[in-house]
């Protein structure tokens, strides 16, 4: 593990994240990405050896709920918060897949 | 409310009891609105019409329920059917949600009426309200300062009058940090007692939607009802509800509390710590037993906090794509470049900086080292309670290390504003409840709050501390009004 965030790492990490950065916001996180890692780097120090993690918080198992049938969202109704819906169709339109 | 002495629900009952009506306690919320929002922004949206419409229903229907004609304001990020609901988010700004959140639906059905949606962090990710995209909420008790966040906005409105209590979202104290710095009580519940359906995601291990009010008492006649098993949230439980108000008997003798001195030695303001310990002496003039306690992790739980809680919310904010819902960039011919700009310009830094550090500490070689550490880390912050609770019934602590600060003060360095949720941050990543109760002024009029924790799903008997704790220190004053 590199001692220090890079810009191509940031770079790298934007493009996982589907974000198109400009490269004056790149300048800005690379800084401030390394100052907070830096930081949450305090938890390496602890001998977490045999400790399980931990995901949440709840008390008890998830409870699921019967699988019954039961009314949902009206389909027309959730396609029309969309920016291009066709809710006629059932479909969300979206520009060309493949560049 | 301001103008009408309606300031707290007790107050609305005691005019509903009088013969006033629903029509005229909601239309003196909406005029309190109208007068003073302008100064404090703590809406984004005022449902004018729709509250209305809610009041005159309420008064030609004959039965009442428990909060019947009670006006209450409502985080942006919590979905409320046919009102838009924006997160303070440019890439959810004309999103209008085809359903209600749960809890509005429960609310609804007590009788209370939804008066409009409330300013905060741009997804609630912040402690100021100034990660808005609509611009930051100020605080009634002083404009120049920040009302606290994420929920600023839902603890503006009933600070400054306009809502006798507002639902703000938890993840790491946004909302016991609010309300502390607004002079309110503020309480987050056991993760799993409120039904997180309708909640925009943020970290789903730690959020819990929350409720802001004036005093203990509102807040358990709040939590009554909104609290409980939902079958559209898997992970709200199943547990019994209990009448939190029945729970109020203002004793203090005989309960436990500890207070983890360790954690107070550096880092807090002197003035809001003297205040902290004059509480501490009240209770214990009026019987509690305080001892010390250590929290041996406890000095980790912000760096756990934020590489937990940034990892879910890269996930759970993938969802905004410019597909199903909200903004989509227009600068786009294919598909891949419509998600990468439509994020860039839907997002606002911190999402941005936070959905960053989420992504990396997930990705493949950091995995083990940040965030599989970080759980880890969590159980042992966790562990530290359960030992805690062993000896004492509720862990007592300030809810911030300093007052309200200034706007524009912090909101360049990222660090330093994590580093105000010192303090909260550890009952969301150990799911435990806590309650802010004010504790006071500083000789600036800035309020303080003093927080308690509590045992799982108890959260009756960190109401009942708080309660009597409260009636030990007299009646808060409020703010000015501007």
């Amino acid at each position: 593990m590199p001692d220090r965030l890079t810009r191509e790492e940031v770079e790298r990490i934007a493009a996982l994240a589907s974000l198109e950065l400009t490269p004056e916001e790149i300048d800005t996180f690379v800084p401030q990405l390394a100052e907070i890692l830096e930081y949450a780097r305090l938890v390496q120090q602890i001998d977490t050896t045999g400790v399980p993690p931990t995901s949440h918080g709840l008390a008890a198992a998830p409870v699921d709920r019967e699988d019954e049938p039961r009314p949902s969202l009206d389909r027309d109704e959730a396609i029309a918060a969309a920016p291009d819906g066709a809710p006629h169709a059932g479909l969300f339109r979206v520009p060309r897949v493949i560049g | 409310m301001a103008g009408s002495d309606l300031y707290t629900v007790s107050d609305v009952e005691a005019a509903l009891a009088a013969g006033t009506s629903a029509t005229a306690v909601v239309d003196a919320s909406l005029a309190a609105i109208a007068a003073g929002d302008g100064a404090l922004h703590a809406f984004n949206h005022v449902a004018r019409d729709a509250a209305a419409a809610r009041a005159a229903a309420l008064d030609a229907a004959s039965a009442r329920g428990p909060l019947h004609g009670v006006p209450f304001a409502v985080k942006d990020n919590i979905c409320t059917r046919g009102i838009a609901t924006t997160a303070s988010s440019r890439i959810l700004k004309d999103y209008v949600p085809p359903y209600d959140a749960t809890v509005i639906a429960r609310l609804t059905a007590a009788g209370a009426v939804m008066v409009g949606k409330t300013n905060c962090d741009e997804f609630a990710m912040g402690s100021s309200t100034e990660n808005s995209a609509f611009g930051p909420s100020r605080n009634p008790w002083d404009p120049e300062r920040t009302p606290g966040g994420s929920s600023g906005g839902s603890a503006v409105a009933v600070a400054a009058g306009f809502v006798p209590f507002a639902l703000g979202s938890e993840t790491g104290g946004s909302v016991r940090q609010p309300a502390a710095l607004c002079g309110l009580v503020g309480l987050k519940p056991t993760y799993g007692r409120v039904s997180r359906y309708g909640l925009l995601a943020f970290g789903s291990s730690l959020d819990q939607i929350s409720p802001l009010a004036w005093t203990v008492r509102d807040t358990a006649a709040v939590m009554t009802v909104i609290a409980g098993h939902d079958p559209a949230d898997a992970t709200s439980s199943s547990e019994p509800v209990p009448d939190y108000t029945a729970a109020l008997d203002g004793r203090l003798g005989g309960t436990r509390i500890g207070v983890p001195r360790h954690l107070l030695r550096e880092g807090v303001d002197g003035e809001l710590l003297a205040l902290f310990d004059e509480a501490i002496e009240r209770m214990r003039a009026a019987g509690a037993q305080v001892t010390d306690i250590e929290l041996p992790h406890a000095r980790y739980a912000i760096p756990v906090y934020y590489l937990v809680a940034t990892a879910e919310a890269s996930s759970n904010l993938a969802r905004y794509d410019g597909v199903r819902y909200g903004h989509r960039s227009r600068r786009a011919d294919t598909l891949r470049h419509m998600y990468d700009r439509t994020r860039d310009e839907g997002f606002g830094a911190e999402v941005k900086r936070r959905i960053m550090l989420g992504t990396y500490v997930l990705s493949a070689g950091y995995y083990d080292a940040y965030y599989l550490k970080a759980q880890q880390v969590r159980t042992l912050i966790r562990r530290d309670y359960d030992r805690a609770f062993a000896l004492v019934d509720a862990v007592a602590l300030p809810t911030t290390p300093t007052p309200a600060f200034r706007l524009g003060e912090k909101v360049n360095d990222p660090l330093q504003m994590y580093l105000e949720d010192v303090f909260t941050v550890s009952a969301n990543l150990s799911g435990l409840p806590a309650l802010s109760v004010p504790c006071g002024l500083t000789r600036g009029r800035l309020p303080v709050g003093l927080q308690l924790m509590g045992r799982m799903f108890d959260e009756a008997a960190l109401l009942r501390i708080g309660d009597a704790y409260e009636r030990e220190r007299g009646p808060m004053p409020r703010p000015a009004r501007r």
